[in-house]
């Protein structure tokens, strides 16, 4: 909310600076965003009154002026504004004066004319963006008076952002109370005078939502002149806390909404049928409201209907039917208390947000409704005249908010503050705040005012003795815990060791966005079913991921577009992914790679990432836990067939992926290297077995070398697998170290070199029994796959 | 005889003085000392002399012997030694060149941002919490005591992706799972991603956060003054400026925000503190007796704080980062300056 710091100051004017009032309400909760000049920088502006006119000779537009400015001889001012004339008041500069933009006024010549001075509209002083002609000063402006003085230019503009608990403080009023308590001034709230009911006439006016409007008070203004000029301190004001001057009578109901934080609406009485009722909408109701909006309502929209049709949303905004104009002559006045619960929302629903809405679903003073509709009446008729009726009142007590008191123990003041106050304090707290204090034996009990809606417990009232107190001067203490042992969880692997080994290994850490475009994730997983925002910020944002490898490849490519030949990068998150329509977020690690294998260096012949160097990276990770791992062939949409394996643990469960990006996508998404990716699951990756000492043998370890040719489907896999599975349990380790084709060996096959490494624990072997075992294993190798001994 | 070996010595002399490398050395070694060499020839005919002779001629011949021995020794280690530069000098790099091998890689400074937070609070046995993204209304707003169409809400730019289902707004509900599930006492942080549509030069729609929480019998406003004086003052490895001003959360009550002197101008005012000398770094409170009502923990008995912080804005005040949406761009360039 921003308001006039000479506003504020006129009901409550502390000694201090506007520096030191701005740091106050900070530290009190009420932060201030913002503190700007009511006006910019100018001077050498009095008010001036033009005496006499006549056309310039030269110029069709232009009038050359004679204009009163005080004390000097009036001067002569040539002047192209279309609505001067004579006996006008308006802001003359005078030679010397200095304009916003630091644009001075000298005696000049305009087409032959001296010209002493100019005659300024609101734009030229900077009080507006936009104007057309001459600032209209009221015809009882003394002349000669600087404008900065007569209109309170000196004035700052404080702009409060507040946390929605302190709808009390969205007014004037409110601000001012405040800042009484945080002074300890004495203040008084603004009392309406009294003014003569001369009207006699009353509308009816009938509740039948009594829970959302247990208050209802309506007037009759007879009479009024919808015509009258806004007086100008009301319109400064106004244009200073950002509204906009609309005639007196929706001014006044601004101008009271800004003072004491009361909503007011004015209908135009001549357009009403009947009396006024306060129902829930009907099923298909509409509205054509005020800003040329046309809403379908239903039962859970208020308004204010009057016998035909629904007249305003009720607390929101009224409807353009029944609204005030300059033809108005009878006004019908509301002032009602709605229930928050009632308004909150209802705004929104339809895209709209008001002053008025703003204040009831945060709450207003249910107390409040008397003094405001007193106030904005007595400001009609001052401005625009007319008679007063009275007041039609609609109360129902008991849906109206009540004022209980409430009980707060000293003991748990202390247990919450960490400090036990003195009495004195917490009572002079309490008093200052305007509430109601009844002693004890242990405690309080503290009515507040009826401004304060928001204490309503006794953690509400804690919090006012602390921020009144101030939240600095309360003690600060070090942690006194009760604390058990930590853990050393040794069956799980920490995810940052895993993401530690890869930034060892070249993957430099990326964070992308867990929602993505649905071109990438189409792409890259087509057959998954998606998870889709309803609001996105764009298309390109629009659903979750299915896999991390969307937010890589999209990173990778912003990197190749800045021209990085080589990225490496990895990522840890969730992906989101929908089985049987049950959302399961699961934590992921993947890495991309592409470009060289190695940083660009000397004495090394450069070569390309492949699949290998990626399948390095993966074991190394589930080297860290020692989990055996397979790596199967298997097809995934986003792979290279030939090159790509799902990772898979010795019991079939799915851990992830490895592969080269497939080159149609490559191609499609815009690349121009071979691209390669790993997807793990963090669960499989991350569970690791204690270890388990295991007796070193102390006889000595035998390497037998084999050379195999076998079919070219045969995989390694397959050659190892057949060899682990003969069981003998002298065999420790296969380690292929060749593979070769070529010469010597027929097409279609291929030769593996492998070495097997034979131990037993208990005694060295001798060479018959190895001989054995080899030829039982290369049994099992002609038997199982085919595989002969090279000669 | 000894004329004789006054010759051989000369000649030997003279064929040491023109050896060039070892091997040669060793042709003149085995030529004089080896199994057919000269001096073993002469000791050999030495057997044929009387004893008296024998000790005078042995004498000599050992004197020639020992004088060339010296002289062969001496050009031996000569040699070696000439050898050894040669082969040092040969084998001479230049030092300067970069090595090579697989470069090493960073960390993303979020991440890093993070462990340091989780390491300054598991140092005194805060226990890290991760939660769902994906959150249901009810964790991430109702049981955090902000009810349909409250105000509040609007604080929140919610991503929706059902009208009970929404992108958590902030790592809040890790509060509420964990006080459902665990009973107190309780010392927990929860960072993660969290998500707010909305989308400027100051804001991302995803961002993280570090949420914490301690629950125990005699947990008090003072006790929450001490942690976020200590955390900041470890966070920024300085004797920093903080205070504690009022503000307003429904899941907390008091409430405050938490400023800190702006690390950039030490205070004096500038552009990142719009001239103010302070920076809001997070938010904090009593844990409201609401939330406590919702998890089913007696405020009666136990209290709690609860404070939570904007982990890019951290990062962004501790590096000096400029724009937040380079934290998301993963620009190798931005990346690599924080490895
Ligand atoms: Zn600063």
């Amino acid at each position: 909310m921003q308001i006039s710091e000479a506003w504020l100051r006129e009901y409550v004017n502390p000694a201090i600076s506007t520096d030191e009032l701005v740091a106050q309400l900070t530290m009190a909760g009420l932060e201030v965003d913002s503190v700007t000049p009511a006006a910019a920088v100018f001077s050498g502006v009095v008010i001036g009154e033009v005496l006499a006119m006549e056309q310039h000779p030269d110029a069709d537009r232009l009038r050359v002026c004679r204009v009163a400015v005080g004390e000097t001889e009036p001067l002569q001012i040539v002047c192209g504004a279309a609505n001067v004339r004579v006996g006008l008041k308006i802001p003359a500069a005078l030679c010397g004066a200095v304009l916003p933009g630091d644009f001075k006024i000298k005696k000049s010549k305009l087409r032959g004319v001296e010209s002493f001075g100019m005659l300024c509209s609101e734009k030229e002083l900077g009080l507006v963006a936009e104007a057309y002609g001459l600032m209209e000063l009221p015809s009882d402006a003394p002349v000669g008076v600087d404008i900065r003085d007569y209109l309170s230019l000196n004035d700052m503009l404080i702009e409060v952002d507040l946390t929605p608990n302190r709808a009390d403080c969205l007014s004037v009023e409110g601000i001012a109370r405040e800042v009484a308590v945080l002074n300890q001034l004495d203040w008084s709230a603004l009392a309406a005078e009294s003014f003569e009911i001369t009207e006699t006439n009353t509308l009816g006016v009938a509740v039948e939502a009594t829970d959302a409007c247990p208050r209802y008070l309506g007037r009759l203004i007879t009479g009024v002149n919808a015509k009258a000029e806004t007086p100008l301190w009301m319109q400064e004001r106004l244009r200073r806390s950002g509204v906009r001057s609309l005639g007196p009578v929706v001014d006044v109901t601004n101008y009271v909404l800004l003072e004491l934080g009361q909503p007011l609406h004015a209908f135009d009485a001549d357009k009403l049928t009947g009396g006024i009722t306060v129902r829930w909408a009907k099923t298909d109701e509409e509205l054509a409201l005020l800003n040329g909006q046309t809403i379908k309502l239903d039962s859970e929209a208020l308004v204010i209907a009057d016998d035909q049709q629904a007249l305003a949303l009720a607390g929101v905004m009224g409807g353009s039917s029944s609204a005030v104009s300059d033809a108005t002559q009878n006004v019908f006045l509301e002032c009602a208390f709605f229930t928050p619960q009632s308004i909150a929302g209802k705004a929104r629903r339809f895209g709209l947000h008001t002053d008025s809405s703003h204040r009831f679903e945060r709450g207003v003073d249910a107390t409040l409704q008397e003094r405001a509709i007193a106030r904005a009446t007595q400001l009609i008729i001052d401005i625009a005249g007319g008679k007063a009726g009275n007041v039609t009142e609609v109360t129902t007590t008991a849906t109206l908010p009540q004022r209980l008191p409430i009980f707060i123990r000293k003991q748990r003041v202390a247990k919450i503050l960490g400090v036990a106050l003195d009495d004195a304090i917490i009572t002079d707290i309490f008093q200052r705040l305007g509430m109601t204090v009844v002693a004890q034996a242990d405690g309080w009990q503290v009515t507040p005012p009826g401004c304060r809606f928001d204490i309503a417990i006794e953690a509400d009232l804690i919090e006012e003795i602390a921020r009144i107190y101030g939240y600095n001067q309360l003690p600060s203490n070090s942690l006194l815990m009760r604390a058990d042992l930590g853990k050393a969880t040794e069956s799980l692997l920490d995810i940052s060791r895993a993401a530690d080994l890869l930034v060892d290994r070249g993957y430099q850490e990326a964070i992308t966005y867990s929602f993505v475009d649905e071109d990438i994730q189409k792409a890259v997983d087509p057959e998954a079913e998606v998870i889709r925002l309803k609001n996105p910020i764009s298309s390109e944002l629009a659903m979750m991921r299915t896999t991390l490898w969307c937010g890589l490849l999209k990173a990778a490519l912003y990197n190749t577009n800045r021209q990085q030949s080589r990225v490496r990068l990895f990522e840890t998150g969730l992906r989101f992914i929908k089985i049987d329509g049950v959302t399961h977020q699961q934590s992921r690690l993947a890495g991309l790679a592409l470009g060289s294998a190695y940083s660009e260096q000397w004495g090394e012949k450069s070569r390309k990432v492949d699949f290998f160097d990626i399948k390095a990276d993966v074991e190394a990770l589930f080297a860290l836990t020692g989990r055996e791992v397979r790596f199967a062939v298997a097809k995934n949409a986003a792979l290279h067939p030939g090159q790509s394996a799902e990772i898979l643990t010795l019991t079939g469960e799915s851990i992830g992926w490895l592969g080269m990006l497939h080159p149609t996508l490559e191609k499609q998404l815009g690349f121009d290297s071979q691209v390669f990716l790993f997807d793990l699951d963090q669960g499989l990756l991350l569970a690791k077995q204690v270890p388990r000492f295991k007796p070193l043998s102390k006889f000595p370890s035998v390497r037998r070398d084999l050379a195999l040719i076998v079919k070219e489907g045969v995989s390694a896999d397959d050659i190892t697998g057949c060899i682990k599975d003969s069981q003998e349990l002298t065999l420790q380790d296969v380690v292929i170290f060749d593979i070769y084709r070529g010469k010597g060996v027929e097409d279609g096959y291929k030769s593996v070199a492998l070495s097997l490494h034979l131990q037993n624990e208990l005694q060295t072997l001798t060479d018959s029994e190895i001989d054995a075992i080899l030829t039982r294993i290369l049994a099992r190798l002609t038997n199982d796959i085919n595989a002969k001994l090279r000669d | 005889m000894s004329a004789n070996l006054d010759d051989i010595l000369a000649q030997g002399l003279k064929e040491l003085a023109v050896v060039t490398d070892l091997n040669q050395l060793d042709q003149v070694r085995v030529q004089y000392f080896g199994k057919k060499g000269f001096f073993t020839e002469q000791m050999k005919q030495l057997g044929a002399l009387d004893p008296e002779q024998r000790r005078a001629v042995g004498q000599v011949i050992n004197q020639a012997k020992d004088q060339l021995q010296s002289q062969l020794e001496q050009k031996k280690m000569a040699l070696e030694s000439a050898a050894l530069e040669a082969r040092l000098a040969s084998e001479r790099v230049d030092v300067t060149l970069p090595g090579r091998g697989q470069s090493v890689a960073g960390l993303h400074p979020v991440t890093t941002t993070l462990r340091r937070i989780s390491k300054i609070f598991t140092s005194v046995g805060f226990a890290v919490v991760e939660g769902p993204e994906i959150e249901d209304d009810y964790h991430n707003f109702e049981a955090l005591n902000i009810p349909a169409h409250h105000p509040a809400r609007a604080m929140h730019d919610t991503f929706y992706i059902d009208p009970r289902t929404v992108l958590r707004t902030h790592t809040s509900p890790v509060q509420i799972r964990v006080m459902e599930s665990e009973t107190p006492p309780l010392k927990v942080i929860a960072p993660g991603r969290v998500y707010r549509c909305d989308s400027d030069i100051t804001h991302t729609p995803m961002f993280h956060q570090v949420e914490g929480f301690l629950v125990d019998t005699d947990v008090s406003f003072a006790d929450l003054k001490g942690v976020v004086y200590q955390f900041l003052r470890a966070f920024f490895e300085k004797d920093i400026q903080v205070r504690f001003r009022p503000s307003y959360f429904p899941f907390t009550e008091p409430s405050a925000e938490v400023d800190i002197e702006c690390v950039m101008c030490d205070g004096e005012g500038c552009r990142v503190c719009s001239q103010t000398g302070w920076l809001e770094v997070m938010g904090c409170g009593m844990i409201h007796p609401e939330v406590f009502k919702s998890v089913n923990i007696d405020s009666e008995r136990y209290t709690g704080f609860a404070f939570g912080m904007g982990v890019e804005r951290l990062a962004m005040l501790r590096y000096g980062i400029n724009d937040l949406r380079l934290f998301f761009e993963n620009d190798l360039k931005f990346l690599e300056q924080f490895n």
